[in-house]
């Protein structure tokens, strides 16, 4: 298990659209619903996706809104405006 | 003695309610815009016809020739239902406002010369009356409609030009110190100037179109689409280098308006060619037909603004990127004066 990384997210409208983009965007990703939060594991490499979101809620999404609904996450992260990413670097 | 701590998940009963999760396929939690928009126009039990519309019923599918097989089929790329509506408008509003505090404080309108203030006035200040047309004819098409997906959107756009409208008039009572003088002549120059008669023509004759998905198509397709790229773009852009940015700050939402809103024009046009052949020859039809005669309304005032040559110039190039638009949504139209204009061009060179 040293090679997952998860992100976890409060459990409402606005992350909706967001844990949906990951699972479409991560078809190896696990979302774990639990009360109040949703955690998504994934080996080796998490992808977030500034278009996939755009595309859900029908607005321009800054991936920097993620925050606001973020729990947890574990990994190093590579972030740019358009792609936001969870890995371990080796 | 030791306590143990546990968490218990309550799941709901169900996700979403039952219209919406039968649209859905299955019972997984719905976005508002999905609750808000599916299923919630009235279908049955109509006990009166409409006394001046015997052959209809109160909300009748009949009232347009588009045919749909299901008229939830057109969404809203914005997703507005009224929360998500009136928050973005909220913000664009608080932004104009402060864009208008700081045109007054520093009299970028009121310190101009009286020549350019009146220019301005008279550019400007008669569009207010079109935009309350559309939002007349947005509000019909809202009353007559059939679907909520449609007519949800509509309302919204009605009222934004309202605001459309008030904006305007700000910008008159920018220019005449809150006199309101510039709106009485505003209101004078649109019941009487030969300038802007073949516009007034236009929209008066769009209240009476009887079919909504025309007024929809000829309103804020044809006649927005051809009218604010001319206005927003090439008039402000002209009276900008004159006048200095005051009025472009004024402006600012209109241009921002425009591009948001043809992205749902765009989907929702789209929707309905790509539906059949008999839509796509209908729509054609329509926006074949007022874009002759909104060409035509709009030339006055090009000239008028713009001279004679920079107008024609103009025309054909908002015409030649409004028929490449139409064309893209599947309503196939060549430009109506692009060719001609080449011809004049290639005269010249």
């Amino acid at each position: 298990m040293a090679d997952t990384v998860f992100i976890a997210f409060q459990t409402n409208d606005d992350s909706r659209p967001i844990i949906e983009a990951i699972a479409e965007d991560n078809p190896h990703a696990v979302v774990n619903t639990l009360p109040a939060m949703v955690k998504i594991d994934a080996q080796g490499r998490l992808v977030i996706r500034r278009e996939s979101i755009e595309a859900r809620i029908g607005r321009p999404f800054d991936l920097r809104e993620l925050q606001l609904n973020l729990i947890s996450l574990s990994g190093n992260i590579d972030e740019t405006d358009d792609e936001f990413i969870l890995a371990w670097n080796a | 003695m030791q306590i143990d701590i546990k968490t218990s998940a309550v799941q709901p009963v169900r996700q979403t309610f039952s219209h919406v999760a039968r649209r859905l396929g299955a019972d997984k939690p719905a976005s508002r815009y999905q609750e808000a928009t599916l299923d919630l126009q009235p279908e049955v039990n109509f006990h009166y016809r409409p006394l001046w519309q015997p052959q209809y019923e109160l909300y009748d599918k009949a009232r347009t020739a588009i045919r749909m097989n299901d008229w939830y089929a057109f969404k809203d790329p914005r997703q507005y239902y009224y929360g998500a509506y009136t928050i973005a408008r909220s913000r664009q509003q608080e932004t104009m406002e402060k864009n208008i505090e700081f045109v007054a404080r520093r009299a970028l309108l009121s310190g101009l010369p009286e020549e350019q203030k009146q220019r301005i006035a008279s550019l400007m200040v008669p569009l207010r009356h079109v935009e309350w047309a559309a939002n007349t004819n947005n509000c019909f098409v809202t009353a007559y409609g059939w679907g909520t997906a449609i007519t949800q959107a509509t309302m919204y756009h009605s009222m934004d030009r309202l605001g459309l409208a008030q904006y305007l008039s700000r910008i008159g009572l920018l220019l005449d110190g809150n006199q309101g003088t510039s709106l009485v002549a505003g209101k004078a120059a649109w019941l009487d100037a030969p300038l802007w008669q073949p516009l007034r023509r236009l929209v008066e004759d769009l209240m009476v179109a009887q079919d909504w998905f025309e007024t929809f198509t000829a309103q804020n397709a044809v006649l927005d689409g051809l009218l604010y790229p001319l206005v927003y773009r090439r008039i402000d852009a002209r009276l900008s280098a004159q006048c200095g940015a005051g009025l472009g700050m004024l402006n600012e939402f209109a241009i921002g308006w425009f591009d948001e809103t043809s992205r749902w024009v765009d989907a929702t046009l789209k929707t309905a060619a790509a539906e059949s052949p008999e839509n796509v020859a209908l729509l054609v039809r329509w926006v074949e037909t007022w874009r002759g005669r909104a060409l035509d309304a709009l030339r006055p005032l090009a000239q008028e603004a713009l001279g004679a040559q920079d107008a024609a110039a103009a025309l054909a190039q908002i015409d030649a990127a409004f028929a490449v638009r139409m064309t893209k949504l599947g309503i196939g139209i060549e430009p109506a004066i692009a060719a001609q204009h080449a011809r004049t061009e290639a005269n010249h060179g």
